[in-house]
This record gives structure tokens, C-alpha cells and sequence, in this order.
């Protein structure tokens, strides 16, 4: 996220938007997006000529529409560092447009825009019925018949997906079985092919990709680079990378970009959940890292020095939590968890739940007293010691910080981004027809 | 012969009750543990209401729409496990057993009533055996076990019949009635005769099933 | 049909269905790859490691009465003892635990095609049996052991293996999805100005989720969901990447691995995009994975997210008057109750207050509700495809039976609220030449819905 901390944090509130001019304007507008630093408003609209194009207004600005109109534009949306993008079609030509620049290359579809934390952007790509991805512009050289899952690096050189490396046809289930899918990384895929491959993932220095694959209807393995860990297990789910070691005292941006970084050597190790014996374990680097079986576990998280690892868990059939080190919470919640993270300080694990129907947040074993009929990815500040969540309740959005509601209500919200020094929250909202950005002092 | 009797009323019936009782506690516990083991996920979803809910409507003769499809199956089969039930518990020959050797005593039934109640259990054998033999979707699911199993079942009627009427030969039928008796009582929990039992457990599970999740009746 | 039928007159059926031999490269080339050892430690990993006590008291508690067979329409429609829900049992499972796994690929072949297309799932047994044993467990388990052996039909072990390279049944491709549902958006603006498929809209109410042949064959189906949430002003989102197709062919073939990938990827697809609840088309079969079996295998009791029928949705819309009507459809109707969402979620009386609030004249067939038979399409048995027709068309005789005796009353057209039941409603009314027009509840909505002004 360019200049988070130079961002406006003293302006306590701006109108940025009036989109009642908006509606009188257009005929047809698509959802609202808003800039990270909450300066710009967006959204797809169709211009006078019902062509679709896109409509940017910030604080001391009138609507402005892009200046090429579109048969079709989707996916809208601002990168870490605020640049837009979507994704446009022409005369049946797809291309990415930032900020109204299009993209030289063309292709018979796009899809799957992804950005690294610099803004970087990749998408998955079709011309001729051949699969590639394009990495800033840039198609990989080879292309596939079939490609899914695009992941792109950390630094964003890098993109990676799962591939059909040998062509096979629909009702060829023997040739299926001996292995048609592969990674491709930058188009160049790995020697192995494999029954089925999922979830790639890149490390956090970009040079590794681990993934889960399948090479019998019942041998998962997790690979890395291309190789298989040693043992099969009969399931597994997503990899992960440890982190790199990072200073502690680095401060992560809410894209998950870590300012004042400073990378020590390291020795990485990836953790997956794997199944064995009907019960789900947390394996490390091809062995039972965590010994207790659990009825289900999936997205391991590292605290950001990677010194803890914790997952969501279901302890036994139909009850959540969280266990951290293998330890896992007391409390215990029916229906759903999810967006678990640590605190940048590592101390703290946060994540959502929600229970018999109702959404709540969750901090270190104990539960927010307020429940909410719908509830965002929590966000910790800077230095661990709060949270806030974008919340929805009885039709309106709000902002809850360590449980309790602040400020206003809205009929819109973008999720709160905490400011560098902890010190204020920057909430970005519509209220009626006036898209509002404010700094609120915590 | 005397000793034999003596066996058979003593300490062959002392193991009879135990291999029943024991035997009964003992298949249970062992599927219970085997359930907890490997099918937890059943007790997750057992539900007192919806199980009762259905074992009610299929213990009420025509309660289901199998039964009414069914109808001759469905007055033989409640008309013999009514008998099989309660033919032994309250026939005046049980119970004066009972009274001699604990001193304890019930209700009996009159005779002609304990007759008819062990010729229906008979007949209903019969039927039994008819279908087997004569109806091809049972008989192609029956195996030499199942006839077995009838007989195990009507043995006790016939001879408790045969020896009570004092036929020619009732001492060694009333041996045999004993004997055949405690047969039937120490089958019971390793053949399919403990259906008996489990039948509240799987009624009472597709029952919570299908008032549970599915919201559906199921009879 | 009477309460009983002798051996005799059972015999000659029994002959017409014998032996018809198996021409499913799936299975047969399947049987080639196994040695007796690899049968037989197969079957040992799947009975030991994850069949416990309720297997066990199945096969133990059924007392061979025969009570079953007329809870199958195959058994009602073939009249062949092999046909009963226990003489599947029969033919699977207690000949494997009787031999504790020794038999031979020929019993293999046999027990397959008995597990994979002669048995629906339909569990409609499971209410004609007095212990209320399930078989469809059991076929489910015989299935399974079926899978690990590799020996599947190959129609659906092909659905199974698209499940698991696009998450999808049928082989679509990211971009054919967008493509597909930006292309029913433009087709859809004739009817209503500036109607939106939304696409990845956060917090919707509304996860609207389909099945994999909607997109490929069935496009128009799209289309009219489209129609019908715009004109409700519904706050709803279609999802834009793999995760949207609601169906499971895995389920189907035993491949649970793949189930559970399935059903994460496309509950998380929901919640990710924080909607309410999921909305799903008129799918059978994908309700029954999604409401009841996938949940269940992943660790939840119940769905992590509301998980609601289109009968279900659409009831909702008429009870809460959020769509008008021109007038009602005019044809008589009657209604099939599709076996996954009225045995396996009681929403038959639901489709009848539809069939109330569409149609000027609803003609019930018998048999119906709980209680209706099976198309003979569903739990994955016209996933078998073509090898199999003709025997699924024939078990569908009990099925064809209730339609002209709907029709006899004057029903000119089926509602059928289900993919698979279409399917195979569509083979028996061709077959039996029963001659009724088949319907989604959503056509008939679209049909007759009154536009709102944009």
C-alpha cells in the first residue's frame, strides 16, 4: 500500500463522493469501490453513449468517466498501491485497463486479476482456446489447454498455475488416472505431472511453490517444486510456507506488505493439513508435526515470525475453534470460523466465527459479547493491541473496535485500516448519498 | 430322564438366562463401542422426539404406508409378536414355575386363550415359511440359517403345545419344549432374532434422520 | 400390483432381465488393473478403517422379510427379486462380509453395476423397511470400495474427474463460466433493461449457485434465475471463479476426497463473499450434497451457511409477494417430487403452494410426496450414461405407470423441480411414449412472471 504512512490522518472527515449527482448522471451503476486511502470513489457505469466505462471522483473533483468506453467492463478494482484496474472488453478483444491505459495485448478472455502487494498485476488468459497467464502485460510463452488457480509471486516476477500439461480428453479416464496436471511457473511447467494438482503457493522470497496433489485416488502428497513429500496421506489440504524471519518491530501494512522490512537468511519448511485414518493432522515438511487428531483442520496461519503456527480446527464432529501449537481453544462454536490471523506482534490471534446463525469475533479464546448478522476480516493495529471489524447489523454497516461499536452507521463500508501509529482508524463509508472518509481518534 | 429334566429346568436354564442376559449386555455394549468408535456422527444427530415419533407409528398396526401396503403381513407379524411375547410370559405353566422356584406370581392367561395365542405364533411360522419358500423377492433373500431361525423360534410353541395336550410322548416333548426353549432364549443375542432389540436404535436413528435433517416423515 | 407374487410369475421377468452384459469400458477396463490381493485388501481398508456399527447393524438386523422391495421402483417396475433393496445388499455387501473381502472380479463387475446403476439412493426403502435399514448406506459403502478399486462406470467416474481438475461436473472452464454468464446478462437485458448477473458482489444476500450442465447445456436456466432475482430486486451475486457449481458427481462415485474439496471450495466460495445464504437452482442431488451429506463430511452438523432450494426460494417469493404474475399457466400440471428434496428435505408441500401459486390446474400423482418414486435418473445412475439406458428406462416403468395415470386425469405437463429427474423423465416419457411436456417450476415462473417497470 503506496505512502501508508503519509496517507491524510488528520482530516478528521472529507466528503469525497456526492453519488446522488452519480445516479442523476448514469443510468446504470455497479458497485462502489473506494481507494485504500479512501481518496477515490469508483465504480462501472455506461456512459451516454451505453457503453461501459468507469467513474472516478475524489474529494475536490466532479465524476470523472474514463475516456474509452467499453462493450464490457468488470472486476473493477483498486490495487495496493491505488492504481485501478479492470478488466475490459472491445470488438471481443480483452484487455487490462489501469487507470484508463490499456494493456497492449489482447486476448479472447481475461480473467482472475491478481496483484502483488506493489501492485503488480497478473491475470489468467484465453486466446484460441489456449491457456496462458500475463504477468504486467507480458504473456508467459507457452500455453496450456486447460489452466486454473493462477497464484502470483510476492514480488510479483513470478506467476504460477495449475495446468493440463498433457492434453487430455474428456472421457479419457485411464489416461486421467496416469497423470495429465502440472505447475507452470512463468509458463514453464514442472517435470512431474500428477492426477490432479491444487492450491499453488508461492514462498514468501518467491522462489519455492508448494502445492497439494493427487496421484491415485487415494495418495495426496504435498509438493514442493515439483517434489512429493515422502509419505501419501489419504487427503490433504492447502500448503504453506513458513514466513521469512522478519524483525519483529516491522509494521505490516493492512495488504499484508511489511514496511521497514528487514529479511534474515532462513531455512523455509512448509505445514499442511493431511488425513490419515479418517482424522486430520498438521504435517511438517513430509511428518506429523501435530500428533492430536482433529475431525477437521485447514488454513494453518503463522504468527509473523513464524515462531507460532495455528489453525482452524474442529475438535470433534460439529464444534470450531482455533488451536494454537496444537493447543486448542476452550470455547467452541457450531457453525462456522474463519479469517483467523496473529497479531503483527505475534501475540494475538483473532478470527471470525459464527454461531447457531449469528457472526461474531473471537480474540484469544473468548468471544466478542456482540453478535452481528454478517462480519469482516478483523484487523489488528499496528502494534497488536487493537482490533476493529467492518460489521452488518439489522441491515447497516458499522465498525466495532475491541467489541465495542464506534461512530456512525452506513449503508456502505470498506473495511477500517488502522493508521501507522496506532493512534486513529481511518473508516471509508457511504452514508445516504455521500461517500465519506474519516478519521476517527481511537 | 428325570436327571435330564432336572438338568434342563435347572442348570441348563440358569445358563440359558445368563447366555440371554449376558450375552444381550455384551452384543450391545460391543456395538455401542464400535458405533462410538467409528460412527460417532450417529449420536450427533439421534433426537429423542423424532425418534419416538417414528417407533410410535411403526408400532401401530397400519401405521405406515408399508403396512398398509402389506396387509396380511402386517396382522400376522403384529398378531405373532404380540403371542411370542406374551404367550411365555403369562401362560399358567411359566408362571407356576416362577412360583415354585422364587415363590413370585402373575397374572395368567386362561388356557383356551394360551392356545389360540400359541397356535397364532404357530401359523404365523407357517406364513413365515410359506413366504420364504413361495414369494420370490423373500426367497431369494432367504439362506438355510433363516429357516433355522424359524424353526428355533416355533420350536417351544409347538412342543409346549403338543406336551401340555399331552400327545403321545409329551414327557420327551416337554423336555424337548424346555430345551428348545432355552435354545430360543440363548440365540437370541448372536442371530438376527436380536432385532428384538436393536430395532428401537435403527428405527429410532433413521427416525431423527428423517424428523431431523431431512423433515420428512418416514412411515 | 398385488400384495404378493408367486416365484412363477416372477420367473419369467427375472429371465428378461438376466445376464445382459456389462459394455462399460469403466468398469472393465477397471477389472483388469485388479489382482485378487488388491480386492481383498481393498475392501478391508474401506470395511475396517471407515465402516463401523451402523453397516454392522444393517446387515445383521435385516431379517430377510422382503418388506423392502415394494420401497423400489426398480423392484416395482422389473419385478426381479435382484431388484429389492435387500437383494442388492444380497448381491454386495453380505457376500463380501461373509467372505471377509475373497471374491473375485467377476463378483466385482457384478457388484458395481448393482451399486452404480441399479440403485438410485433414492432411500425411499429406508420408509418401506419396519427397521428403517438404509440401504443406500450400504450401496454408498459398496460404491466406495468400488471407487478405491478404480472400477466405475466411465460416464461418471469422466464427471468425477472434471469435479476434481475444475471443481465443476462438466469440464468448464474458468473463462467459459464468466463468458457464459455475461452472455445470459446481455440475452437477459431484452427482457429487462439494465438487469445485472452480479458478479463477486460482497455481502450479498443472495449466493446464487448452480449445477455444471446449467452453463453447458442449460443456459437459458441461467437466464431466468437472472429474470426472476432482478424482478424480485433481490440482492444477490453469482461468483465469478471455480467454486460456483453446486453439484457432486463424487458423492456419487465414492470418491469422498474429492466431496469434501468440493463442498469446501464452494461453501467457502459463499462465505468468502460473505453472503447469507446459498441459493441454489432446481438440483436434486446437489441439495442432498450440499444440505446433508458434504457438510457432514467436512465436520458440520448442519450447512456452515444457509443452504436454501430453489422450491424453498421460490415459495418465498410468492408468500412474501416479492414477484406478480400475469396470469396463471394455464395447462394442467402435475408434480414429480424429486427424491432429495422431499424425502431428503420435506419441501413437497412447499412445490404445491408454487404449483398453487402458478397453475390454474394441479393433477396429483400417486404415489407422491415422501412417498413418490424415483425418476430412476438420480443418485448418480444416469451419470452412467448411455451403456446404461436402456435398463434405467425399463426400471423407470413404475414411474412411467404414474404419469399416464396423471395424464388419464388430464395433466398435460410434468413440473419436475431437478436436473436428474429431467433427465430421466424425459428418457421414460420418450421410452413409454407417455407424451407430457416436462417443466422446471422456473420456466413456468418466467413464463407467466409480470416484469416490473425498470
Amino acid at each position: 500500500m503506496s505512502n501508508y504512512d503519509k496517507w491524510d490522518w488528520d482530516t478528521s472527515k472529507k466528503k469525497v463522493a456526492d453519488l446522488s449527482a452519480w445516479r442523476e448522471r448514469f443510468p446504470y451503476i455497479e458497485e462502489f469501490r473506494v481507494s485504500h486511502d479512501g481518496e477515490k470513489v469508483a465504480a462501472i457505469v455506461k456512459n451516454e453513449d451505453m457503453e461501459f466505462t468507469v467513474c472516478v471522483q475524489s474529494e475536490d473533483n466532479e465524476p470523472e468517466t474514463w475516456e474509452n468506453g467499453y462493450d464490457k467492463a468488470w472486476n473493477l478494482q483498486f490495487g495496493p498501491d491505488d492504481r485501478l484496474s479492470a478488466l475490459v472488453s472491445d470488438a471481443g478483444e480483452w484487455k487490462v485497463s489501469t487507470d484508463d491505459e490499456t494493456w497492449e495485448n489482447g486476448y479472447d478472455f481475461i480473467w482472475n486479476m491478481k496483484f502483488n502487494s506493489n501492485g503488480n498485476i497478473a491475470v489468467s488468459a484465453q486466446k484460441e482456446l489456449l491457456y496462458s497467464v500475463v504477468n504486467n502485460d507480458t504473456p508467459w510463452e507457452n500455453e496450456f489447454s486447460r489452466l486454473t488457480d493462477m497464484v502470483i509471486s510476492p514480488d510479483g516476477d513470478k506467476t504460477a498455475a495449475v495446468v493440463e500439461s498433457v492434453p487430455v480428453l474428456e472421457s479419457e479416464i485411464f489416461k486421467f488416472r496416469q497423470g495429465c496436471y502440472s505447475i507452470a511457473v512463468n509458463g514453464e511447467t514442472w517435470d512431474r505431472n500428477f492426477m490432479n494438482v491444487w492450491n499453488p503457493s508461492f514462498s514468501d522470497d518467491s522462489n519455492h511453490i508448494a502445492a497439494s496433489v493427487r496421484t491415485s485416488y487415494y495418495d495426496y502428497y504435498i509438493v514442493v517444486d515439483g517434489k512429493t513429500w515422502d509419505k501419501s496421506f489419504s487427503s490433504v489440504w492447502e500448503p504453506r510456507f513458513s514466513p521469512s524471519s522478519i524483525e519483529k518491530s516491522s509494521i505490516t501494512a493492512p495488504n499484508g506488505e511489511l514496511l521497514n522490512k528487514e529479511l534474515h537468511p532462513h531455512n523455509y519448511s512448509v505445514t499442511a493439513p493431511v488425513k490419515r485414518g479418517g482424522k486430520w493432522y498438521l504435517a511438517k515438511d513430509g511428518e506429523i508435526f501435530w500428533d492430536r487428531p482433529y475431525f477437521q483442520l485447514w488454513q494453518q496461519f503463522y504468527s509473523p515470525d513464524g515462531t507460532k503456527i495455528a489453525a482452524i480446527v474442529a475438535p470433534e464432529f460439529g464444534k470450531w475453534t482455533i488451536a494454537l501449537d496444537n493447543t486448542p481453544w476452550e470455547i467452541r462454536f457450531s457453525d462456522y470460523l474463519s479469517d483467523p490471523l496473529f497479531s503483527p506482534d505475534g501475540n494475538g490471534v483473532a478470527c471470525l466465527f459464527k454461531d447457531k446463525g449469528k457472526w461474531g469475533v473471537a480474540v484469544d479464546g473468548k468471544a466478542w459479547d456482540c453478535l452481528f448478522d454478517m462480519v469482516w476480516q478483523p484487523v489488528f493495529s499496528n502494534n497488536g493491541s487493537h482490533l476493529a471489524v467492518k460489521f452488518k447489523k439489522d441491515g447497516f454497516y458499522h465498525i466495532a473496535l475491541n467489541g465495542n461499536i464506534i461512530d456512525e452507521k452506513y449503508d456502505d463500508l470498506a473495511n477500517p485500516i488502522f493508521s501507522p501509529d496506532n493512534s486513529s482508524i481511518l473508516v471509508r463509508g457511504l452514508q445516504g448519498s455521500s461517500y465519506n472518509r474519516k478519521v476517527i481518534k481511537i | 430322564m428325570h436327571n435330564f429334566y432336572y438338568f434342563a429346568t435347572g442348570p441348563l436354564a440358569w445358563i440359558a438366562f445368563l447366555v440371554f442376559i449376558g450375552g444381550s449386555i455384551w452384543r450391545f455394549r460391543s456395538l455401542l463401542e464400535l458405533a462410538r468408535r467409528k460412527d460417532s456422527i450417529v449420536f450427533e444427530y439421534m433426537d429423542t422426539k423424532f425418534a419416538l415419533r417414528s417407533i410410535v407409528h411403526w408400532l401401530i398396526p397400519f401405521g405406515s404406508r408399508s403396512m398398509k401396503i402389506n396387509p396380511t403381513m402386517t396382522v400376522v407379524t403384529f398378531l405373532f409378536h404380540i403371542c411370542l411375547f406374551l404367550t411365555p410370559l403369562f401362560v399358567f405353566g411359566h408362571v407356576i414355575l416362577w412360583k415354585e422356584n422364587f415363590n413370585i406370581s402373575w397374572f395368567t392367561l386362561p388356557n383356551a386363550v394360551a392356545d389360540i395365542m400359541t397356535f397364532i405364533v404357530i401359523a404365523s411360522c407357517l406364513f413365515f415359511l410359506w413366504r420364504r419358500i413361495k414369494l420370490a423377492d423373500v426367497k431369494y433373500l432367504t439362506t438355510p440359517l433363516d429357516f433355522i431361525i424359524l424353526f428355533i423360534v416355533a420350536a417351544p410353541f409347538i412342543s409346549g403345545f403338543w406336551a401340555y395336550h399331552q400327545f403321545p410322548g409329551f414327557a420327551t416333548m416337554t423336555i424337548i419344549h424346555i430345551i428348545s426353549g432355552e435354545i430360543m432364549l440363548m440365540a437370541i443375542p448372536f442371530t438376527k432374532l436380536f432385532h428384538m432389540f436393536l430395532f428401537p436404535f435403527t428405527r429410532g436413528y433413521i427416525g431423527s434422520e428423517f424428523g431431523g435433517v431431512r423433515m420428512a416423515k418416514d412411515w | 400390483m398385488s400384495e404378493y407374487k408367486s416365484v412363477n410369475e416372477i420367473k419369467k421377468d427375472t429371465k428378461k432381465n438376466e445376464s445382459k452384459k456389462i459394455e462399460d469400458r469403466g468398469i472393465l477396463n477397471g477389472l483388469e488393473q485388479l489382482t485378487p490381493e488388491k480386492i481383498e485388501s481393498v475392501i478391508n481398508q474401506v470395511i475396517n478403517d471407515e465402516t463401523g456399527a451402523r453397516l454392522k447393524v444393517y446387515v445383521d438386523t435385516c431379517v430377510h422379510c422382503g418388506m423392502c422391495s415394494k420401497g423400489c421402483h426398480f423392484f416395482l417396475s422389473l419385478n426381479d427379486p435382484k431388484f429389492s433393496p435387500a437383494g442388492k445388499v444380497k448381491q454386495t455387501l453380505w457376500e463380501i462380509l461373509r467372505k471377509k473381502g475373497k471374491v473375485s472380479t467377476e463378483f466385482i463387475k457384478d457388484a458395481a453395476t448393482v451399486a452404480y446403476t441399479q440403485c438410485n439412493l433414492c432411500k425411499r426403502c429406508a420408509m418401506y423397511c419396519p427397521f428403517g435399514l438404509d440401504v443406500a448406506y450400504v450401496m454408498s459403502v459398496m460404491r466406495r470400495i468400488c471407487h478405491k478399486l478404480g472400477v466405475v462406470p466411465l460416464y461418471i467416474q469422466d464427471t468425477a474427474h472434471s469435479h476434481s481438475a475444475t471443481m465443476n461436473q462438466m469440464w468448464v472452464k474458468d473463462d467459459e463460466w464468466v463468458d457464459t454468464l455475461m452472455w445470459q446478462e446481455e440475452e437477459a437485458q431484452e427482457a429487462m433493461e439494465n438487469l445485472r448477473i452480479p458478479l463477486d458482489r460482497e455481502g450479498a444476500d443472495i449466493f446464487y449457485s448452480v449445477i455444471g450442465p446449467e452453463p453447458k447445456f442449460r443456459a437459458q436456466l441461467i437466464f431466468q434465475a437472472a429474470v426472476i432475482m432482478n424482478a424480485a430486486h433481490e440482492n444477490w451475486t453469482m461468483p465469478s471463479m471455480p467454486g460456483w457449481d453446486n453439484s457432486d458427481m463424487c458423492m456419487f462415485t465414492g470418491d469422498y476426497e474429492m466431496m469434501e474439496r468440493l463442498k469446501r471450495r464452494h461453501f467457502e466460495s459463499a462465505l468468502h463473499l460473505r453472503a447469507k445464504r446459498i441459493v441454489m437452482g432446481e438440483c436434486g442431488h446437489a441439495f442432498r450434497s450440499v444440505y446433508d451429506v458434504g457438510n457432514r463430511a467436512l465436520g458440520w452438523k448442519m450447512p456452515p451457511i444457509e443452504v436454501v432450494h430453489a422450491i424453498e426460494y421460490y415459495n418465498e417469493l410468492f408468500e412474501q409477494k416479492k414477484i406478480k404474475i400475469k396470469k396463471k399457466f394455464d395447462r394442467p400440471v402435475t408434480l414429480h417430487d424429486p427424491c432429495n428434496i422431499s424425502r431428503g428435505r420435506g419441501l413437497h408441500e412447499m412445490a404445491r403452494n408454487i404449483v398453487n401459486a402458478t397453475c390454474s390446474e394441479f393433477i396429483e400423482m400417486t404415489p407422491n410426496r415422501e412417498h413418490n418414486y424415483c425418476c430412476s435418473a438420480g443418485g448418480g445412475v444416469i451419470n452412467c450414461g448411455p451403456p446404461f439406458k436402456n435398463a434405467r428406462v425399463e426400471s423407470g416403468k413404475a414411474k412411467a405407470k404414474q404419469l399416464f395415470a396423471a395424464k388419464a386425469k388430464g395433466a398435460e405437463v410434468v413440473i419436475a423441480p431437478c436436473h436428474n429427474c429431467h433427465g430421466g423423465l424425459e428418457d421414460i416419457i420418450h421410452h413409454y411414449g407417455v407424451e407430457m411436456e416436462l417443466k422446471f417450476f422456473g420456466d413456468i415462473i418466467y413464463e407467466i412472471l409480470e416484469l416490473p417497470e425498470s
